[in-house]
């Protein structure tokens, strides 16, 4: 938009490329690209500040519940049961609801994407664990493996193709609702998103929703690399 | 703890009730909308999805779709819309195409991976019965695999559901429209109390989701049957 301004006070030059599309209000406009390099950059981080927090206090939260449900039959209804109930609520609502209590911050945010990646992780982590054939379990007993011995050594490493497999899910889902956090104003590239709709800004839109969806698609990237790396023997074969 | 108080007042408040920005009314628009959305997505993936389970083709891209969709975030897509051309721009189009777009995924691969899943062993006596590939698909494939395309509709509808209520931040009503009127107004009450009514709507359809599952799902009797039959 400043581009425009800048050829409409030139006149009788015909505008430059690069200027013409911020002129045109163009969806694709390597020109915003490049003047708004600063502010994009800014917010991509941000989007992955607020991604990464979640996700990991998610992950870091959801293993101790799985295996306090595994340990605990009764529970395990009770924290699957709780985990269906926080996914079926909008995102929109968990933000609105955790309102009171942390206000207009980026705590809203990352609180409410850690509940949605703490329902995703303890299903996947309970999945995986419960899929670890029994006499696998038994040839580890067999082997003199303590209980303690037995999860670390035996049954984590076989659940681990299903938990990276929720761990995806959860990224992925995670960096598309941080746009949603606009709300309380801490959306990342959902402020971009915001703003630009206020203005009518196409580039800016479009810009900003396309980092999101690359974003995302980098991010489970790394995390079938992981995979790979960790799990040689399950090369090839895809999670579940 | 003030806020709970003000929150019940905001409820007990009859203007609450009233108008276009009423409760119900907001009601009504988000349900409205939510099931249309959810029919054209069951209208239209469902028959897709069927037919390529059927015959076994085209896996990668109904299991695909979900994948990819989640990618997406429905709060860019619907600011995408409402920034396109006509027909769409700033209208009902424009939300109702988020929604379809955003409900047709789980409906799709659950219903292909149900259909295209079925045991082999099954389809092939019912073969050797001598019916036809329509036959086989009426009587077979599809009661056999209810439960799983059922459990995508109910996936679709909470996703319905909760795109709805993001539209509000881009121009549409329903529910969500007095989370962001509250915010607009700076009315922590109106935002929290326009939030459990979200709340409400979108457990009451998962529950009511899950019990029509229950209800239309053929395989109870077919699964009895088949273990008299095994006996």
């Amino acid at each position: 938009m400043i581009g425009g301004l800048g050829s409409a006070l030139i006149g009788s030059h015909p505008p430059t490329v690069a200027d013409d599309c911020l002129l045109r209000n163009a969806w694709v406009c390597p020109e915003y690209v490049r003047t708004r390099a600063d502010e994009l950059t800014a917010a991509t981080v941000e989007h992955l500040r607020i991604t990464v927090i979640s996700v990991v206090l998610g992950a870091a939260l959801a293993l101790p519940l799985a295996l306090l449900a595994r340990r605990v039959r009764r529970l395990q209804v009770t924290i699957l049961g709780l985990s269906t109930a926080i996914y079926t609520i909008p995102s929109l609502a968990l933000f609105s609801l955790l309102l009171p209590f942390t206000g207009l911050s980026d705590k809203t945010v990352i609180i409410g994407l850690v509940l949605y990646s703490l329902t995703i992780l303890v299903r996947a982590a309970l999945t995986g664990l419960d899929g670890v054939p029994e006499e696998v379990r038994d040839a580890g007993r067999g082997m003199g493996y303590s209980a303690n011995g037995l999860l670390w050594r035996v049954e984590l490493p076989l659940a681990l193709p299903v938990l990276i497999g929720g761990l995806r899910v959860a990224t992925v889902s995670t960096v598309a609702l941080v746009t949603v956090g606009t709300i309380v104003g801490s959306g990342g590239l959902g402020d971009l998103i915001a703003t630009g709709l206020q203005s009518n800004f196409k580039a800016q839109v479009l810009t900003a929703s396309v980092l999101c969806v690359v974003i995302a698609l980098v991010l489970d990237l790394l995390l079938v690399l992981t995979q790979r790396v960790f799990m040689p023997w399950r090369r090839g074969k895809a999670a579940a | 703890m003030g806020w709970i108080a003000d929150v019940l007042a905001w409820f007990q408040d009859p203007r609450n009730w009233q108008g276009p920005d009423g409760i119900p009314h907001r009601f009504l628009e988000h349900v409205g909308l939510s099931a249309a959305a959810l029919g054209i997505a069951c209208a239209l993936a469902i028959p897709l999805a069927v037919w390529l389970g059927h015959i076994h083709r085209g896996g990668a891209l109904a299991v695909g779709v979900s994948n990819i969709g989640r990618a997406f975030p429905t709060f860019a897509v619907l600011v995408l819309l409402v920034l396109a051309p006509d027909p769409f721009g700033l209208s009902t189009l424009s939300i109702l195409t988020a929604l379809v777009l955003f409900a047709i995924p789980p409906i799709l691969t659950n219903t292909y991976v149900g259909v295209s899943e079925v045991d082999p062993a099954a389809v092939d006596a019912a073969r050797g019965m001598g019916m036809s590939g329509p036959q086989i698909l009426a009587k077979v494939e599809l009661p056999l695999a209810t439960s799983l395309i059922m459990d995508g509709v109910r996936l679709a509808a909470v996703q319905v559901v909760a795109t709805a209520t993001i539209a509000a931040l881009v121009a549409g009503g329903g529910l969500g429209a007095i989370i962001t009127d509250g915010f607009g107004r700076q009315n922590q009450a109106e935002v929290v109390g326009g939030a459990i009514c979200v709340l409400v709507l979108a457990l009451s359809v998962e529950g009511g989701m899950a019990l029509l599952q229950r209800r239309v799902d053929p395989q109870r009797a077919v699964r009895a049957g088949s273990r008299a039959a095994a006996a």
